[in-house]
């Protein structure tokens, strides 16, 4: 499956992943011959074959509905790389 | 003190001859003279270890000791660990330092065991050879121009450089098996759902699953009796009951029907893995075990289907990093898209966003049904040959890999190469069956290992399994030349 520097660069922007103009013949490259390996797949006959999720084919488990968790908050935010008053701070989102 | 087993320290330290304390300041002088010829600690955390040693000093005085009480180990850097810093052998964690305690490492703490320090992998457990980590390529104590395999790499040169008995190790498609089969060790990836996920950094939440990497059966065996407990924070966690793995290691094998899959021995094989394997079957032969020829039809698959599913989980999982709450954040990002997109793309290394994009792929509209549903598919049909396997055999074996451990750099250029590197080990997490490697020889002074699977849950068995192996050879008792 070979991928052009279109499809490169859609995808790196669905992955948030900046990459440079000379950088995407590389990325080209090296996925288009993973796909190719993958590419094995599509000869098998899967039909009346159901996907495997958990390999255990295991169910969900559930809990009761009740706190359990302690609020970490101050924790948690003591190692943020940027943070006031209790938020994290990013780059302005709206305009 | 290099090449004391865990079980040998255990005793030790309940007769008084030696101390916790004793012994973790020995690791850690160790490690700072002699680690610079391997690589394989990221962290030493000492001033935490000591405080361990102290306490595990205490219990032992008050006859309180657990088996692994006041003995030295590590982590694989990918386990967080409060306080001290977690990096995923990544510049997006370089310096991130964990507010809470991973599950299994809770454990090793609980049970008095002495935590020296974080090993090194590959980024975010990617790769087969720890050539992929920010923090520099791990070298194998057998052989310095060879890998240790990965990408458990660095607990497994700890633990083959003599610096601490036991390590934890994590394994997607192989990544304890074949650096404990590099580096001449055993080391067992539990079934899915044996060992608790909660703290440990994810890659592939269906295929991931930590393990002990230790020289002997029996010193993993000690390590999976911690390891192995229900977790209610890991929602894939089964509620098994945790029987004594080191109680059932001197059972007879006389009966064991031992499978050999035909598909295994197959074109790629080098020939002298191919010989130390079939030695190691045929002393199990000698022990009255009887050899099944079966087959594993859909094993050629397991290539392209982990080569979707896992990278495709990691591009979910790895969606986290975004510099915003913790980990690296790139310098004055103009607006909110370019603070994700030159955060991720300065703090991951190539594999990561090799695998990234390629999932990305795999799960984007259009792609998902033709690549991930397709491998899905494909999994539950690789799953199915192992299971109708086991109505004919107890245990499976074979090779770990293809060939002994490579050379370093000989296969960072094309990744493909080194992706057929996992044949062997791939479609045992796939079908999330349990299975180890033990020391079976050495090729040209590398180790090889043989590589044993069961049934779910049948983790006891495989380590007698093993055990017996290492009562009738002395593979696991050699020692690097160099050391």
């Amino acid at each position: 499956m070979a991928l052009d520097n279109a499809d490169i660069l859609k995808i790196a922007k669905l992955a948030r992943l900046q990459v440079d103009a000379d950088q995407v013949d590389n990325y080209a490259n090296s996925i288009s011959s993973i796909l190719d390996l993958v590419d094995a797949m599509q000869k098998v006959d899967t039909d009346g074959v159901e996907p495997l999720a958990n390999p255990l084919d295991a169910q969900q488990r559930l809990r009761a509905d009740e706190v359990t968790a302690t609020n970490k908050r101050d924790e948690f935010m003591a190692i943020a790389p940027k943070s006031e008053a209790g938020l994290f701070l990013v780059p302005k989102v709206i305009e | 003190m290099p090449y004391t087993t865990i079980s040998q320290l255990s005793q030790g330290l309940k007769d008084g001859t030696f101390s916790s304390r004793e012994l973790a300041q020995d690791a850690i002088a160790d490690i700072k003279a002699r680690d610079h010829l391997y690589n394989s600690f990221i962290t030493i955390s000492e001033d935490q270890a000591l405080a361990q040693a102290d306490a595990a000093d205490q219990r032992i005085a008050a006859g309180q000791a657990a088996a692994m009480t006041g003995v030295p180990m590590a982590h694989k850097d990918l386990f967080c660990t409060n306080g001290v810093r977690t990096t995923a052998a990544s510049k997006i964690l370089e310096n991130f330092v964990p507010p809470y305690e991973s599950t299994v490492s809770q454990l090793f703490l609980d049970a008095g065991a002495v935590s020296i320090g974080k090993t090194n992998l590959d980024e975010f457990a990617m790769g087969s050879s720890n050539e992929h980590s920010h923090f520099g390529v791990v070298k194998n104590p057998w052989d310095l121009k060879a890998v240790p395999g990965g990408s458990s790499g660095g607990s497994a040169a700890a633990v083959a450089a003599g610096f601490v008995a036991g390590t934890t190790g994590t394994d997607t498609g192989g990544s304890i098996r074949q650096p404990a089969a590099f580096c001449n060790l055993t080391g067992i990836k539990p079934t899915y759902g044996r060992v608790s996920r909660f703290g440990i950094i994810a890659y592939a939440s269906s295929l991931d699953q930590a393990g002990p990497m230790a020289r002997t059966a029996e010193d993993t065996a000690m390590m999976l009796n911690v390891m192995a407990q229900f977790d209610s924070q890991d929602s894939t966690s089964m509620q098994m009951q945790t029987p004594d793995y080191t109680a059932t290691l001197n059972d007879s094998l006389a009966g064991l029907k031992i499978g050999l899959p035909k598909e295994f021995f197959e074109t790629g094989l080098d020939t002298d893995v191919a010989a130390a394997t079939m030695a190691a079957v045929k002393q199990y032969e000698a022990m009255g075990a009887k050899i099944v020829d079966i087959s594993l039809p859909n094993l050629q698959l397991c290539i392209p289907a982990y080569y979707v599913i896992a990278p495709s989980e990691a591009s979910s999982n790895l969606s986290r990093y975004d510099g915003a709450r913790y980990g690296y954040r790139c310098e004055d990002p103009a607006d909110l898209m370019d603070m994700y997109c030159r955060t991720r793309a300065e703090g991951f290394g190539e594999e990561v966003k090799n695998r990234i994009m390629v999932g990305t792929y795999a799960l984007s509209e259009g792609f998902y049904d033709a690549y991930y549903v397709k491998a899905q598919r494909i999994r539950r049909m690789i799953k199915n040959d192992f299971v109708q396997a086991f109505e004919q055999v107890d245990v499976i074996m074979g090779p770990v890999t293809p060939t002994p451990a490579f050379d370093i750099g000989s296969k960072t250029k094309d990744p493909v190469a080194m992706y057929l590197e996992d044949i062997y080990t791939l479609s045992i997490n796939l079908a999330g069956i349990p299975a180890l490697s033990t020391p079976a020889g050495f090729v040209n002074g590398r180790p090889v290992g043989l590589h044993i699977m069961g049934n779910y849950f049948s983790e006891a068995k495989l380590l007698n399994v093993a055990h017996q192996l290492q009562q009738v050879t002395d593979w696991h008792m050699q020692t690097p030349p160099s050391l």
